[in-house]
Parts: structure tokens; sequence; C-alpha cells
């Protein structure tokens, strides 16, 4: 769990952006990365992997590792640490790799 | 018709040493363009300095402050700052004309674009150093850095159980930073191995001499003060809990002084050093040497920071690790050296010009040699065995590139063949170190020897939408229209 100090709560609470996480409205400051916000709503997890099928969620924060890939707006391998929140933004976990579809 | 952008000088990423380039150069009148991935300029050493949303300056400290003095000259410089720019490809102009320099591919908000530069300052900065440790890719595991990064763009602290792992200055920095919000972390679980000192003492005239000598100690003394440090950790595995739960981090298990011990944990915090971020440079050609003491790759630069590629030079820590200070000098030493290519100052001129960074450069890596030898990240963190993870993306284990390597496999590239390994979408960025040395250790020679991974473009996964958004010139589209010929 991530807490934000009283300073970046202030914020937030001035000009809070909503976004849906799984389905569910969650406030966030503008600013934040999709994978802060996910970070700050107490989820480690962001996707099960490719390979193996497995949790795995938000590691290097700069860009580089590739772990914090969702799905955002239903486009899949979207590097949450790279990407702002936007208000009405639809976040959510991404299922592995993806299926080809006919 | 699409006018494709144009510069003397492409500069890429805007950290420190990125910053004081493009500053210099455009201030020598040459027509600068700087690309960053961020949104915002600072690199990550001074990451979101324009937007953080903590004002209290004491949290983050004043070496983090510094980096507004790069702000301003910036500014004013007349230099083009093109933030959320992801450069993915570049390549020698094919044209005849080869003074043209560079085409370089990139993309902004999902759309690829190109631009044309005569020369390229690389300023990609450094990235943590891989931590291979059983448990590293449980959710609930970030890195040092990561941890930093939430701290100074969000105003973001871990809650209960939080331990800090590993070695190196950024481990206590960031344990003061946190004490500085009020907020104490758990432990400190300090990986460097007794007798270190020893080995280390040499070196200590440069630290002593040190410009952070007094704040380090005094950073130090602080966290100790107030943080259980558990010193001499030999062994160190992240956890997870009994099923449903044995997906997720639960504790971490570490062995000190003989004696182990389990800690409940919710986050843990990993760091052992950063290295040099040089996928980019290695992709454009530059060569790439390994660093005995530094434990990575780094390019082969000169006093310039240039390369064996003409017109691409690499400042700051992307050519080797040696701080944020440094990288601002190193900076501007590239930026004139450009300007004296093309032609813009004499040899006279830029050598007049570079000694007051360069004296400047020499007082900022004085004591680097004592830190590099006390905190080189020790074997048993770089070189795991069994069922620990090697490369995240492909999930491919230390004992599966081991055994690789009694197969018969010799280096890194062929590696990719046997196993994937390095063929994720983070394109080897945290696993090529580790193969180089499980395949040196294996082989019993020298990591030199084995190489490295061939790096290709795209340095960044690009998908065809972004591809196929790149704006289309008259040559691309005559280059596919199929022409009568004429009777």
């Amino acid at each position: 769990m991530y807490n934000r100090l009283p300073e970046a709560e202030q914020a937030l609470a001035l000009a809070p952006v909503i976004v849906t996480i799984n389905g569910k409205a969650v406030q966030c400051r503008e600013g934040d990365s999709v994978a802060a916000a996910l970070l700050a709503a107490g989820l480690n997890e962001c996707r099960d992997t490719a390979v193996k099928d497995v949790p795995r969620g938000p590691f290097c924060l700069m860009g580089i590792c590739y772990d914090c890939l969702v799905m955002i707006d239903d486009q899949p391998n979207q590097q949450g640490c790279m990407i702002p929140v936007r208000s009405g933004m639809k976040i959510e976990r991404q299922h592995g790799a993806r299926e080809v579809q006919a | 018709m699409i006018t494709t952008m144009k510069c003397d000088l492409l500069v890429v990423g805007a950290g420190p040493a990125g910053l004081a380039a493009a500053t210099t150069a455009a201030q020598q009148g040459i027509s600068t363009i700087l690309l960053d991935e961020q949104a915002a300029p600072g690199g990550q050493i001074y990451r979101a300095i324009t937007s953080t949303p903590i004002r209290e300056r004491k949290i983050l400290g004043d070496d983090y402050w510094h980096g507004e003095s790069l702000l301003e000259p910036f500014k004013h410089s007349g230099a083009q700052y093109i933030p959320g720019a992801t450069v993915w490809a570049v390549a020698q102009m094919t044209v005849a004309d080869a003074t043209q320099g560079f085409e370089v591919g990139y993309s902004v908000a999902g759309e690829a674009r190109m631009l044309h530069a005569k020369q390229i300052v690389l300023a990609t900065g450094a990235q943590e150093r891989p931590f291979p440790i059983p448990g590293w890719t449980l959710p609930g595991v970030i890195t040092a850095g990561a941890a930093q990064i939430l701290l100074k763009s969000s105003g973001m602290v871990p809650g209960k159980g939080t331990v800090l792992a590993g070695c190196g200055p950024l481990l206590y920095l960031i344990a003061w930073q946190y004490l500085n919000a009020g907020i104490k972390v758990d432990a400190l679980l300090d990986t460097t191995p007794p007798g270190r000192l020893g080995k280390a003492l040499p070196h200590v005239w440069g630290f002593l001499t040190s410009p952070y000598l007094f704040k380090g100690l005094k950073l130090l003394r602080e966290v100790k003060a107030q943080v259980r440090i558990v010193k001499g950790v030999t062994s160190l595995e992240a956890l997870a809990g009994p099923a449903p739960n044995d997906q997720t981090l639960q504790s971490v298990r570490f062995t000190a002084g003989g004696q182990t011990e389990t800690l409940a944990v919710s986050q843990l915090l990993l760091h052992q050093g950063v290295i040099p971020n040089i996928n980019l440079a290695q992709a454009v050609g530059v060569e790439q040497q390994w660093n005995e003491l530094l434990l990575c790759w780094e390019p082969k630069v000169d006093l310039w920071g240039g390369t064996n590629v003409s017109s691409v030079s690499i400042a700051g820590d992307g050519g080797g690790i040696a701080g944020a200070l440094a990288a601002e000098h190193r900076g501007r030493l590239s930026a004139l050296q450009v300007a004296h290519q093309l032609g813009k100052i004499t040899a006279a001129q830029r050598d007049a010009a570079s000694v007051a960074p360069r004296a400047a450069l020499a007082r900022a890596v004085q004591g680097r040699e004592f830190f590099d030898t006390l905190y080189q990240a020790p074997e048993q963190f770089r070189l795991p065995t069994g069922d620990t993870i090697v490369c995240r993306c492909e999930e491919i284990t230390a004992g599966q590139v081991r055994e690789t390597v009694s197969l018969g496999c010799p280096g890194p590239n062929q590696m990719k063949s046997f196993l994937r390994c390095g063929m994720g979408p983070c394109q080897g960025r945290f696993c090529s170190v580790t193969v180089t040395e499980l395949i040196a250790q294996e082989r019993n020679v020298t990591p030199q020897e084995v190489g490295h991974y061939r790096l290709r473009f795209p340095t960044k996964p690009l998908t065809l939408g972004e591809l196929a958004a790149l704006p289309q010139t008259d040559d691309s589209k005559k280059a596919v229209i199929r022409l009568k010929k004429p009777v």
C-alpha cells in the first residue's frame, strides 16, 4: 500500500481526476501516472504475464522494465508508468498474452 | 507536402546531461532539439522538478532542488524541447549527401514522427542494476529508484511493512527522504560485505576531499539513529504467502551474521547501484566495454563524450556512471565539441570554454572510486542460481541459462535463440548484465570476452498503428507506387 503525503492529498482534493480501475471509480491526483494510481489504490498487481500467467506489478516506474503493462481504454500493452491519468480513463488488468481473434 | 523537422543537434534525454548539453549548444547558436520521454524535464534524478506536489523542500533535500538551476538557462537558450517523445531509431542518412547526418524515428502520444539531425548527443542516463534474487518478480517488490520516483512525481510513500534492501548511497538517501516526510521504514538490509571498507581505503583520499563527504555522513547518522539497519546481509529472498496469496509478496527472508530472520512486508524496495542506459547507443553501433569495477557495460567515449560513430556522442551517466553533478558538466563539454565540429567555434575557443566545466567535472567525481569499491554489488546478488528468474519478460531462470551454457551456447546472442531471454519488451535492459556475467562464470572467461546482446531498432516496442501514423512524404509515396513503364 502506498499513501499520498498531505500535500499530494490536498492537490487531489482540489481537482480530482476520476478514472475506473477494473470497473471501480477511483480518484487520482492530476499528474499521477496510471501505475502510481494503481499503487495508490492498493493494487500492486496490474497484469498476468504472457509466458507463465502469473501476477506482475509495476517495478521500475521509469519506462524501461515493461512490467506495468495494462489495458487502457481497451488498448492492451499500455505502459502504466509512462501514461498520466485522464478523466474518464478505463484502466483494466491485462490477462496473459493476447489471443488471435477471428 | 510534409516537411521533416531538421536541426543541427539532437539531444536525447532531459536529465542534467541533456539539459546542459542542449543549453550550451543553443547558446552557441546551434539549432537544437531536445527529445525526452518524460512529460517534464529533469530526468530521473530531478524527476518532476517542475511538477512535484512536494513543496516542503527539506523532504527531497538540496541536491534535488539543485536541478532547478538547469531549467531557467535551458528555457531561455532557444533549444526546442519536445517532451513525451520516445526515440526508437537513429539511422545514418542513406542519401548520398552524408552531411545531412541522421534520420531519427520517435513517437509522441502513440504517433511516429521523423526528424533529421547533423549531430546527436545521447543523454539517456542510468537505470537500476538488476537485482535477481528469489521472488524479485513478485508484485510488491519494486526498485528503490521506483519508490523515489513515486515520492518525487506523486508525493507517494509506502505504508506499513516496508523494507529497503541492497547497497549503495541511494538506499540511505531514500530512507532519509522518507524520514524527512515522517515515514520510518521497518528495516534497511545492507548487503555491503564486511571487509569492503578495507578494500575501499586506498581510495579514501578522494573521498575525504569529496563535496559529498559531510552531507553524506550527516545523512548516514540521521538514518542510523532512527532506522533498524542490518549490516552484512549475505542472503535475501522475497517470499509469497500460502495459497491464495502464493503470488503476492508476504515476507522477506534474510541471513546476516549466520542468523536467518523473516520479516513480514507489504513492500520490498531493492537497490544495488545503477548502470548506464545504453540500449540506444548500442543499436546506433557505439562500441561498449565491460567496466571491471562497476560491473557493467559502458560506451567507449573520449574526453568530449565522442564515440566510434562519427557525430554521435554520449553525455552523462549513459556514458559511464559518474553521478548527476558530473553529468551536467559532461553535457556542457559534449556541446562544446559539437559546436566546434559544426564550425561554430574554433578549437582554441572550445578549449578555453571547457576549462571551467572540466575543472568542475574533476571536482564532481572526487571520491567515486571509494564509493564504487565500497558499494560494488556482491556476487551472490548478481549471479543467481536455480529457479531465480533472470529475464523478467520471458521468465527465464538462472538454472536455464547455466544449463544452456553447458550445452555449448557461448554468448548472449546465441542464448536468445535457445531461450528467448532478452527478447521480451524490455529488450534486455533488466537481464543483459546478468546473462553476460552468468555465461562468463560458467565458461570461466571474462564478461568482455562473452560480449553483450546485439540490439537493433526499434529500441522500444513500436506498434504497426503507431508506425502507420508516420506522415507520408512525396518520396515515401513514390517508393510504393507502381509506375507504368513507358511503352
